[in-house]
């Protein structure tokens, strides 16, 4: 016998999975006292430069490490080798962003009690990685002076889920006439308060206040593992 | 793209639950969906349809209501709904917003089944 419909009541969060390792994971990065940093952006906005250059000034110092995730190709990976730092490259095939559970494989093997800096770069995409909690403690998002000022407007939702906004290739802003205070302007309309840098990876303006601002997070979030233990 | 992985964990949550409650067939999945979600409606629609291909649930309905934004304003001590996702500030005192109450959704709210 058929009965008739009935409407039954669910209520799931359809990234539960994803959101139950990416809490897993953030809890390890808790306890072992390493700062977790995710890097987004479009393509070419010089993510791979950035972090290059981020592990190699902080390579002598601290204890880093990166995770770098890309559609196909290992070649990221084997540009930030040259930092000295631990890199392993995850590659997602066709898919266009990092989920928790490829971090979870990718840091199988990865003491993190002896780090003091895990980042983990995205693939190149600003729209799908929004989605994904990795379990990281702050969210980069990367604009580079080329890509044009209205980038926070077009994407609100990543520059919104994001904590700190980096401009890169500052360098060339004078070049292709780069309107910062426009840019700053949309960055602030789509995630108000966000602190943002400036900086460029080829010449190294702006990346000592960035540095201090990571060693500054660094401090916090081990006083909050020392608290907690 | 990630909408056909999203449709795909939403057909198998469906499946699960259709199968707890005495294998029932399931006619239609409710879902709620934030502006903030970073999911793009119309893709999941088409994404839906082919995730359900030979599965039980081929030929069910994918029903989205769409969840706007809403922030907390601290000066009027107030939920607030955004006029747009490009300017997260009060609609009505215009203070810059950074808590967000509503809008993030992207959840499977209920299942219209017959068994």
């Amino acid at each position: 016998m058929i009965t008739e419909p009935r409407l039954v009541e669910v209520r799931k969060n359809v990234l539960k999975q994803n959101d139950i390792v990416a809490r897993a994971l953030r809890e390890c990065f808790r306890e072992a006292g390493v700062l977790a940093v995710s890097l987004v952006s479009s393509p070419g906005s010089g993510k791979t430069a950035f972090l290059e250059r981020t592990l190699t000034l902080l390579h002598p110092r601290y204890r880093v490490a990166a995770l770098v995730g890309d559609l196909a190709t290992e070649n990221d990976a084997a540009r930030l080798a040259r930092s000295q730092a631990p890199v392993k490259q995850i590659l997602t095939g066709t898919l266009c962003h990092l989920e928790a559970a490829m971090v979870q494989n990718a840091l199988g093997g990865w003491d993190l009690n002896k780090l003091d800096f895990l980042f983990i770069e995205n693939v190149g995409n600003l729209v799908c990685p929004s989605s994904y909690d990795l379990g990281e403690d702050l969210r980069f998002v990367l604009l580079s002076v080329t890509e044009g000022e209205d980038k926070p407007l077009k994407y609100p939702t990543i520059f919104n889920s994001a904590d700190v906004a980096i401009v890169t290739k500052s360098d060339l802003a004078a070049a292709v006439e780069f309107d910062e205070a426009a840019a700053l302007r949309n960055i602030q309309a789509v995630r108000p308060g966000m602190e943002v840098f400036r900086l460029s990876a080829k010449t190294g303006e702006g990346m000592a206040e960035f540095l201090d601002f990571l060693g500054r997070r660094r401090v916090r979030s081990r006083a909050a593992t020392a608290y907690t233990k | 793209m990630h909408e056909l992985s999203i449709a795909l964990s939403i057909v198998e949550m469906a499946q699960e639950e259709a199968e707890r409650r005495g294998q029932a067939q399931v006619l239609a999945v409710h879902l709620r969906l934030g502006q903030l979600s970073g999911v793009v409606k119309e893709a999941l629609l088409s994404s839906y349809s082919i995730a359900c291909e030979a599965t039980p649930l081929e030929g069910s309905q994918l029903v989205i209501e769409e969840i706007p934004v809403e922030i907390y304003c601290q000066k009027c001590g107030l939920p607030r709904r955004i006029r747009s996702i490009q300017l997260f500030c009060c609609p009505k005192c215009f203070t810059p917003a950074t808590e967000i109450v509503r809008g993030k959704e992207l959840e499977v709210v209920a299942m219209e089944i017959q068994s």
